[in-house]
């Protein structure tokens, strides 16, 4: 996982300065409030763009590269900003056994990210999970919250024309109500 | 002004209580491995492993960078336990180091080739499978190159930089295996945020910072 790669508009940088912002001003300047105020800007923003993290630097007086640490160092923490959808894949022991790498290796082909990005067009997000408690049906993703079972990588690409043939229908609905 | 009297390898020393095992030691011409040890840091990182002693009494080996010396210490740093968590904790570093002495700026003047001849050691580990990040070098300073494919991790350049530099250009980021001396969001160092002091390449005990061609301070004045 690397910084985020998202680019984000002059519009949203200046949003994010501003509610970042709102946020600090309910701390004091102090090193100990950092998780705390960095769970709370992702909880505004849905992650913790660049801009939020420098302004937070500035706020407790630390090195940037502190915060950088922090958020790369909690799974908790997430660089790009959340996709519509968000794809799990699951690499526990049993999902280790039955090939979940594998079926990382499928989404990550995919979708073109590597896990904990986000696609350009912010469709999906790609994470790695450590056992979702469903091992009988390993290897498991977890697709928006539902567990998949056997998500071979055929299973990957029927996955992914649901959700295609899902985004077509709606554009339909819109043109004809249009 | 008091002083504590001790015994490190037969040798008797007087030392300022309070200090340091490992400083006593080292002041005292007693080579103790260590990589992360930093003499003004208030809290020893204690992150290296590399310097345990036996002291006698203890039940097992100790860190050396922790450890206060006391009156009537005797100490034991070529203990068969201690210099077998030496050993173990120097092969595990070099199982994740891009091995190349021969084309390495650091070669003769590197902390890890001292540690392997002290240690009768070999530099690469035959017992554990090598395990590397080939990640990019970063050349993107006027001054030095970092290669983090050679980086310990002792934080010693961490250290330095937050000394000169009130808002530290380098720091630790990612956890595990992954984990990085690195800066904000990974970007290159390059030369905008950075005093061009170079400390940081003096304290690197490895080959990971060093002076690009015909930019040794020393080498430039003379």
């Amino acid at each position: 996982m690397t910084a985020s790669k998202q680019e984000t508009t002059t519009e949203e940088r200046e949003q994010i300065k501003q509610e970042t912002g709102q946020i600090l001003n309910g701390f004091s300047r102090k090193r100990p409030g950092l998780i705390p105020i960095l769970q709370k800007v992702q909880g505004k923003l849905g992650y913790l763009p660049r801009e939020a993290m420098t302004a937070i630097a500035e706020y407790l007086d630390i090195p940037a590269i502190d915060v950088y640490g922090v958020v790369t160092f909690y799974n908790q923490f997430r660089l790009n900003p959340p996709g519509r959808h968000s794809i799990k894949v699951c690499l526990g022991t049993v999902c280790h056994m039955k090939g979940g790498y594998i079926t990382l290796d499928a989404w990550k082909r995919r979708l073109g990210i590597s896990p904990r990005e986000t696609t350009d067009d912010r469709e999906f997000d790609l994470d790695t999970v450590a056992c979702v408690g469903c091992c009988t049906m390993a290897p498991v993703t977890v697709v928006d919250d539902k567990p998949e079972g056997v998500v071979e990588p055929t299973r990957v690409d029927g996955i992914l024309l649901a959700f295609g043939y899902e985004r077509e229908t709606k554009d339909k609905e819109k043109s004809e109500s249009d | 002004m008091k002083t504590v009297s001790l015994t490190i390898d037969g040798k008797k020393i007087t030392a300022r209580p309070g200090e340091k095992l490992l400083r006593v030691a080292l002041e005292n011409s007693i080579y103790i491995p260590n990589l992360c040890a930093i003499r003004d840091k208030p809290e020893p990182s204690a992150s290296c492993r590399l310097c345990f002693v036996e002291i006698e009494g203890g039940e097992e080996p100790v860190t050396a960078c922790t450890i206060d010396v006391t009156e009537g210490m005797v100490v034991n740093t070529r203990g068969e336990k201690a210099l077998a968590l030496v050993r173990a904790g120097f092969e595990l570093l070099m199982a994740s180091h891009a091995l190349d002495c021969a084309h390495c700026p650091a070669n003769g003047n590197c902390e890890l080739q001292k540690i392997a001849r002290h240690l009768k050691a070999s530099l690469k580990t035959k017992r554990l499978r090598l395990l590397l990040r080939e990640l990019p070098i970063d050349d993107s300073n006027p001054l030095f190159t970092y290669d983090p494919n050679k980086c310990v991790l002792c934080g010693r350049c961490v250290w330095v930089c937050r000394q000169n530099i009130k808002s530290g250009v380098f720091g630790f980021a990612h956890r595990g295996f992954e984990r990085v001396m690195t800066t904000f969001a990974d970007e290159p160092i390059g030369a905008d945020r950075c005093l061009d002091c170079s400390q940081c390449v003096e304290v690197c005990p490895t080959g990971a910072l060093s002076f690009k061609e015909g930019k040794r301070p020393s080498t430039e004045d003379g």
